[in-house]
């Protein structure tokens, strides 16, 4: 199998989209000749031509918009907002429009967006630019949630996230674009709302997200040398979530945490804890544990942005309360 | 042989008799809406266009086939003068099946697809940027279509109206904006609202090309709507309309309008009434009148027969249509 970095991964599948389908094109804010903020599009406008790889002014209500309106007129537009601090600035056009033009109209219309953006801390940039925000899009009717944490995982639901029919929000963690991973031969479709379990344990289901997907995986090669056997499932589509996936795990485990970037209070993982306790109430061995970042915005000074953030040790940590070892 | 339109001279009159039908038809199912609203048939926040019949006929009768528009909250009359039977609009307002959204929209979100109207928005100025992204999409394939925005003077202070112009000017999308200049955002008049008289210069700033018209003439309307449209549709960019309009009624059915003086409706709507001023213009005897108007009527209060007779949804179907 081939070996792509996350970020050649997302590219991979837009080119190939692209490639073989006239109505996919992108758009975003330096994404044509200096290929991205993050490098993303590099080269695809050798490849595509500005008319399909458009770079836009800063006008994030307009972008979202008018992909919006391209996507109603039947083109599959894939958006790039370049941080996912600045989806505050399209909140009305994703909120109040593309999530709603489906419904509202009584089925007749339908909005296939794929709209990527990325985030998250770890490289200081300071509170404007560091956030993980996906907490807010899971509340909203109408709209997919992705949130990708391995190259295979990015290729495939960003391929099925421009062929679904739907509005998608597309996360990628920033820290994550020099991540290499093998990939299928073939591109292929990842069915959006099914969960991946990325290691078998028999204590303690970890539910993580993004690059907390790596931190619970470091967590859990420690656990097993204190001989806590870690399993750890990434739902990867945060909406629709792979119930069935999260809650079988922790009835097999009896013991849950669940880890994301975003600040723990009102964060995806509250949704989780509930799930968990309403699915698997008379499993539960330990109360959910949750991890996340402090609830401050996230700072600049690296030493206080490490602090703020979770790591591999606050999953660890959270995962021994739960088996009693602290 | 030519017709008249097509040398450039004026409309005929038979066609204005044609908007004058359909202007008649919007300003009775206009009254219908407020007298079944006072009646307490109506659910939600109505929104009557009494007064702006001349921007929404004059439009869209210089529309073609496969061109789009996007309305506002104060939708029925681009709905009906875009197509959709005022059956289908009222049983939508009646929160009906047989409503032009199915019982899921209400007075602020008609959408007829299959006709054109690509949905009418709540949000001022929310329409915009779809309408920019519509019309990249027909640019994009090469398709010689026109996405239309309608939007209000308010809708001018808000960032999707600056983005959204600066937007399709850049790309030279073929989009037409057209501002229903009513000189009030729902109660605020203008004065209190705008800081500039020639609202023309909110294109200039961005280079589109901009055109003013008086929007209680139905024929200034149409005649600048085609000019407008075969600007855009020529791929020579986007085109901002202001219609100089007047809003007979108050923001919503029941506003008591406490910020406006009475003698200025009822002096407008001695001077400015479109329909008195079309048929001032037509010459049209009382007996003629009288019967457009007459059949006007019944097809208005055939629209609240046909609607009562509606199906309810089963309270269930809220469930449908989230996702596609």
């Amino acid at each position: 199998m081939p070996e792509l970095t996350y970020r050649e991964a997302v590219r991979d599948a837009m080119s190939e989209a692209m490639r073989r389908d006239e109505d996919v094109f992108v758009m975003g804010e330096d994404i044509a000749e200096m290929g991205g903020s993050m490098g993303v599009t590099q080269g695809m406008l050798d490849e595509f031509g500005p008319d399909r790889v458009r770079n836009t002014p800063i006008s994030e209500m307009a972008i979202v918009g008018a992909g919006i309106g391209a996507a109603v007129a039947g083109m599959r537009p894939i958006v790039e907002v370049m941080y996912q601090d600045f989806m505050t600035l399209a909140m009305e056009q994703l909120v109040q429009q593309a999530a709603k033009h489906r419904y509202m109209s009584g089925g007749q219309i339908k909005v296939p967006l794929t709209l990527r953006t990325q985030g998250g801390a770890g490289w200081s940039p300071g509170a404007q630019h560091a956030q993980q925000l996906e907490a807010w899009f899971v509340h909203v009717p109408g709209i997919k949630v992705v949130f990708a944490a391995t190259p295979a995982d990015a290729r495939g639901l960003l391929w099925s996230s421009i062929y679904d029919d739907n509005p998608v929000v597309f996360f990628e963690h920033r820290t994550l674009y020099n991540l290499k991973g093998e990939v299928p031969d073939e591109l292929d479709g990842i069915e959006l709302g099914k969960a991946r379990v990325h290691r078998e344990g028999e204590d303690v289901t970890v539910v993580a997200t993004g690059r907390l997907v790596h931190e619970a995986l470091k967590a859990a090669d420690e656990a097993e040398s204190d001989g806590i056997s870690v399993e750890v499932v990434d739902p990867r589509t945060l909406l629709p979530l792979d119930e069935e996936a999260i809650v079988g795990s922790v009835r097999k485990t009896t013991r849950c945490v669940v880890a994301h970037e975003a600040v723990v209070r009102m964060g995806f993982g509250a949704e989780i804890a509930a799930l968990v306790q309403h699915g698997a109430f008379d499993y539960l061995d330990a109360p959910v544990e949750r991890v996340g970042a402090e609830f401050v915005p996230v700072p600049f000074a690296p030493v206080m942005e490490e602090y703020v953030i979770p790591h591999a040790d606050d999953v660890l940590a959270a995962v021994k309360r739960t088996v009693g070892k602290e | 042989m030519a017709t008249l339109e097509e040398k450039g001279q004026a409309v005929s009159s038979e066609r204005l008799r044609e908007f004058l039908r359909e202007m008649l038809l919007i300003r009775r199912f206009e009254e219908k809406v407020e007298e079944r609203f006072r009646a307490g048939e109506l659910p939600g926040f109505l929104h009557v266009a009494i007064g702006q019949e001349a921007v929404a006929v004059g439009v869209c009768r210089a529309l073609e086939e496969g061109d789009v528009i996007a309305s506002t909250h104060r939708a029925h009359g681009h709905t009906i003068a875009k197509g959709t039977h005022p059956n289908e609009v009222m049983a939508e307002l009646y929160g009906k099946v047989e409503g032009c959204s199915h019982g899921y929209g209400g007075s602020m979100h008609l959408y007829d697809v299959e006709r054109g109207n690509l949905g009418a928005n709540a949000v001022v100025g929310g329409g915009l940027p779809g309408i920019v992204g519509a019309a990249l999409a027909f640019k994009m394939r090469g398709e010689p279509r026109v996405a239309v925005a309608f939007f209000g003077d308010g809708a001018t202070n808000i960032g999707t109206f600056h983005e959204s112009l600066n937007l399709a000017q850049l790309w030279r999308v073929p989009a037409v904006f057209l501002c229903e200049h009513n000189r009030y955002a729902e109660s605020t008049p203008s004065s209190q609202h705008l800081p500039l008289e020639d609202m023309t210069k909110r294109a200039e700033a961005y280079g589109m090309t901009s055109m003013a018209v008086d929007g209680q003439d139905v024929e200034a309307v149409y005649e600048t709507a085609k000019k407008a449209l075969k600007h855009a549709r020529d791929g020579k960019g986007p085109v901002f309309v202001v219609a100089d309009c007047v809003r007979l009624s108050g923001h919503y059915v029941g506003d008591p309008q406490v910020y406006r003086p009475k003698e200025e409706i009822l002096e407008l709507r001695k001077s400015r009434d479109p329909i008195e001023l079309l048929r001032a213009h037509l010459q049209l005897s009382d007996e003629e009148f009288e019967e457009m108007d007459a059949e006007a009527t019944r097809i208005a209060e055939d629209s609240v027969e046909f609607a009562k007779k509606g199906t309810d949804p089963k309270p269930e179907d809220a469930l449908k249509n989230v996702y596609a």
